[in-house]
């Protein structure tokens, strides 16, 4: 399995190309209580098939197969589950799911992970069915019981009921009986029209535990004889250690042992503070032979050199070069770098590993890819995979970092537990300062536009060039670097797209909407100036450009209307809009903005319009939109990763990485658009329209393109 | 030697007395509500009240807090702490969830002192709380929404 082909699969499963929805039976390791974290409620929970669980307390528990960090599948996933079983939300609980790469895969990749978007759109049905099997058992359970027809029981909110015996229960009662029968095969799912949870704002299942104190993650886990391990990691790319003294670091009280791993220097210690302060203690040093060291600026003179180059095709359609030889032709260039952006989680990287009286091993993390993280524990540990088990945990965020195929960090932490033994429960963490540094990155890119415009003032031709790192090690086309480019939605006659792949040791991954990043700034900031060339207005013009009834066309129509965008702004601003779809999902943003005090843009209110399809809880899609904008706001105001002469990495935590804070927050409005398509996802599309809606504002304010990233570099610089 | 009294109980850490706070908190009293997120006091996951300021421990030595109150997630009361929590579940503002707790601890301390909160109020109490998943939105809401419930 290769990322190619898991992406491929994605792309397949979007299109609405053979998806097998199957609801497994419970797998056996369902009754092994995992060891060392603080086990759920009293109720003895009877399994109905993979995905439900019954309590004997009338609970229901939903095993998400996809990690909560935050984009809502506890709560989403249960709704499918409880619509379908006709449960009352009160009695509705979620827990993360074992590992299990088939009983447990994402049904757009064919292994366990979450990823793209993905999490409603591939569980839709299957979740449905889920919930409708236990239902039915439910049912044929009480049938038994009560000696009456399966036929005449009635289920609502959480109630079994038949009337003609006047008999009434809740599941718990049943939970044992139903867990033993037979499991339906191809279960009655409802008509939408006759939905009532889906479609509302249920209240999400892990809030109250996020607002006490009382939700775990993975940092949480602190189990008896815990030992907490930090790495030293190289300040450049590619470096590995040359040497190291620890003497003074093993005099730290608390640091029990140090180790060379082939990531760096390991300090293992009884608390945190004394892993940090024997960190600190060390004395090591990096040979730099296969080390990066070119800085980003030398990076970008070498990226644009490719523009003039041929490259790899992504999309040619009519005839760029000719149409480009057009008499009378008005022609636009714009050159756009955008710099390599941490994904910084608020939770940095970390895993605990607990060792049970039988040697299996118990691994605790936020598991985007756990079958991944099994795989490369397994064989670090040199155990069966049986005998690791990756227990997933709420995560502190993710955006992109903890989805990593062949699981780079769980190698790294696995060595941490490795080279010490084993015996003591460890804890492996990375510091903000590891987070910062450590590479996965969205890569750096160099975009290169040109546009032609007839003497009529149409937009005949679009030529774009994209240079950067291949995210999946592609030596061919890599769609991820020209997703949203190579299929530009505007109707332009003459399209040509083309990539270049620059290999660094620098390790890139995918950032909240992966390729989205940086072509949907690209081409939303360009088609706006094509368009303000020929005197059209932004709105009107893409309307122009797209086919009325397209998705497109809705979103950006709503968006305008929810910010009277005819209307003049307060003085002093400006209104951009961008409209872009990503991962089949549909969203227009309009941002208005000024010049603030510093002179850096302040932008003071985002109105935002989705077509996700079916709407399974649109508080959660509303709240997604806010965070994808306040996340791609803060990158493309504040954020880069740089390297520096020499290539050290410059920036190190939160004073020189910059995250959006409260009071640069814009205030947003959010509208969805009614729809009966299948639902797609919100946690990744709500970041690409931010960027150059922005960016628009800012020209019309400046009349300066924003040609380099962050703006803040264009102000200070 | 240092003694304090944490979430109401006497305390006390004859530890490395440069440990700051935070570990102690999570290493050693086990309350593992108040997070780690940058170790610098650029962050704010890590807030606490400390004799009824808010705090950020992961820059506070042990050493410093001798005979002082700390206060985490999991010890806060009053009507403050019941307006703020009951306003963050209403408006289901938590989104991975793990800045929560210091964003809950710096919004408390703001209504304690700042019963009604304007916006720019708002803005200079929660400045030092970062969130990643950006609900910035919700928390300025769920502030004003918890200061009208105290009203009257």
């Amino acid at each position: 399995m290769t990322i190619h082909d898991i992406t491929t699969s994605r792309r397949g499963f979007l299109a609405g190309a053979g998806l097998v929805i199957g609801v497994a039976i419970a797998p056996k390791f369902l009754s092994a209580a995992p060891t060392g974290v603080p086990a759920g409620g009293a109720a003895e929970l009877k399994p109905m098939n993979a995905f439900v669980k019954i309590g004997t307390d009338d609970t229901v528990t939903v095993l998400s197969k996809h990690i909560e960090f935050g984009q809502g599948p506890f709560t989403g996933l249960a709704t499918l589950v409880a619509e379908e079983l006709d449960a009352d939300w009160s009695q509705m609980r979620a827990v993360h799911s074992p590992t299990d790469n088939k009983i447990y895969a994402n049904l757009a990749f064919g292994l366990q992970g979450t990823g793209g978007s993905s999490s409603i759109a591939n569980a839709y049905e299957q979740m449905r069915k889920a919930g409708a099997t236990a239902r039915a058992m439910l049912i044929a359970a009480a049938a038994e019981e009560w000696s009456v027809p399966a036929a005449e029981i009635t289920v609502e909110k959480g109630r079994l009921k038949h009337a003609g015996s006047s008999r009434e229960s809740g599941f718990g009662a049943f939970a044992d009986k139903a867990a033993t029968q037979t499991v339906p095969q191809d279960p009655k799912l409802k008509d939408p029209k006759d939905f009532v949870l889906i479609g509302t704002d249920l209240p999400k299942l892990d809030t109250v535990g996020k607002t006490n104190g009382t939700a775990i993650f993975t940092l949480d886990i602190t189990p008896e004889g815990l030992l907490t391990a930090i790495v030293a990691h190289p300040k450049h790319f590619g470096a590995t250690v040359k040497s190291f003294d620890d003497s003074e670091a093993r005099k730290v009280r608390g640091v029990v042992d140090v180790k060379q791993i082939p990531q760096g220097i390991a300090v293992y210690a009884d608390n945190t503070f004394s892993a940090l302060k024997g960190r600190d203690a060390l004395k090591v040093e990096w040979d730099l032979a296969k080390a990066e060291t070119r800085s980003s600026a030398e990076l970008a003179a070498e990226y644009v050199r490719h523009f003039n180059e041929p490259g790899l095709e992504a999309a040619n359609t009519g005839n760029v070069d000719e149409a480009f030889r057009q008499d009378g032709l008005q022609t636009v260039e714009a050159e756009i770098v955008f710099p390599f952006l941490a994904h910084a989680p608020m939770e940095p990287l970390d895993a605990v590993f607990i060792k049970a009286t039988d040697g299996s091993v118990d691994i605790y993390n936020g598991a985007q890819f756990p079958g991944f993280d099994q795989q490369v524990a397994a064989e670090i540990l040199k155990l069966d995979e049986a005998k690791v088990r990756v227990n997933t945990q709420l995560a502190g965020g993710s955006f992109g970092r903890k989805a990593q195929f062949g699981s780079p960090y769980m190698q790294e932490a696995a060595m941490v537990y490795a080279a010490v033994g084993g015996d003591r429960p460890l804890k492996h963490m990375w510091t903000r300062e590891d987070d910062i540094q450590g590479g996965f990155y969205r890569p750096m890119y160099a975009h290169k536009m040109r546009g032609a415009i007839d003497a009529e003032g149409r937009i005949t031709a679009w030529e774009q060039v994209i240079v950067g790192q291949s995210i999946m090690a592609k030596a061919d086309l890599d769609s991820t670097s020209v997703e949203g480019a190579s299929n530009l939605p505007y109707r332009i006659p003459n399209l040509k797209v083309t990539s270049h792949n620059v290999t660094l040791p620098i390790p890139p991954l995918w950032w909240r909407s992966v390729g989205h990043t940086h072509t949907g700034f690209a081409v939303e900031t360009f088609v706006d100036e094509l368009l303000a060339r020929v005197g059209r207005d932004p709105v009107e013009g893409r309307l122009a450009l797209l086919d009325k009834e397209s998705r497109h066309a809705g979103v950006l129509r709503k968006a305008a209307e929810m910010a009277d965008w005819g209307s003049t702004p307060p003085e002093g601003r400006a209104r951009g809009v961008a409209v872009v779809e990503s991962f089949g999902s549909f969203v227009a943003q309009v941002a208005e903005v000024s010049v603030g005090a510093d002179g850096a843009p302040r932008v003071h209110k985002v109105w935002c319009a989705v077509d996700c399809g079916v709407a399974v809880n649109p508080n959660i899609i509303k709240a997604q939109m806010e965070g994808g904008i306040g996340y791609g706001l803060g990158a493309v105001l504040f954020d880069a990763i740089t390297l520096g002469k020499g290539g050290r990495i410059m920036q190190s935590n939160f004073h020189d990485y910059r995250s959006i804070r409260i009071n640069e927050m814009p205030d947003v409005a959010v509208e969805i658009i009614k729809s009966v398509e299948s639902p797609t996802g919100v946690g990744e599309p709500g970041v690409p329209p931010v960027g150059p809606a922005v960016a628009n504002a800012w020209r019309k304010l400046t009349n300066a393109p924003v040609r380099q990233l962050p703006i803040v570099s264009l102000i200070s610089a | 030697m240092v003694t304090f009294t944490l979430n109401g109980k006497e305390r006390s850490f004859d530890g490395d007395p440069d440990t700051p706070l935070l570990w102690v908190i999570r290493d050693f009293e086990k309350l593992t509500g108040t997070k780690y997120g940058c170790g610098v006091a650029q962050c704010g996951a890590c807030t606490v009240h400390l004799d009824g300021m808010p705090r950020r421990s992961c820059i506070t030595p042990i050493a410093t807090i001798d005979g002082s109150d700390v206060v985490t997630i999991e010890g806060i009361s009053g009507k403050e702490a019941q307006a703020v929590q009951t306003a963050w579940t209403g408006l289901d503002v938590p989104q991975c969830g793990y800045c929560q707790s210091g964003q809950i601890m710096s919004a408390v301390a703001l209504l304690q002192m700042v019963p009604k909160p304007t916006d720019d109020e708002i803005d200079g109490a929660m400045t030092g709380n970062l969130c990643r998943c950006a609900t910035y939105h919700r928390i300025r809401a769920a502030i004003h929404n918890a200061a009208n419930s105290m009203e009257g």
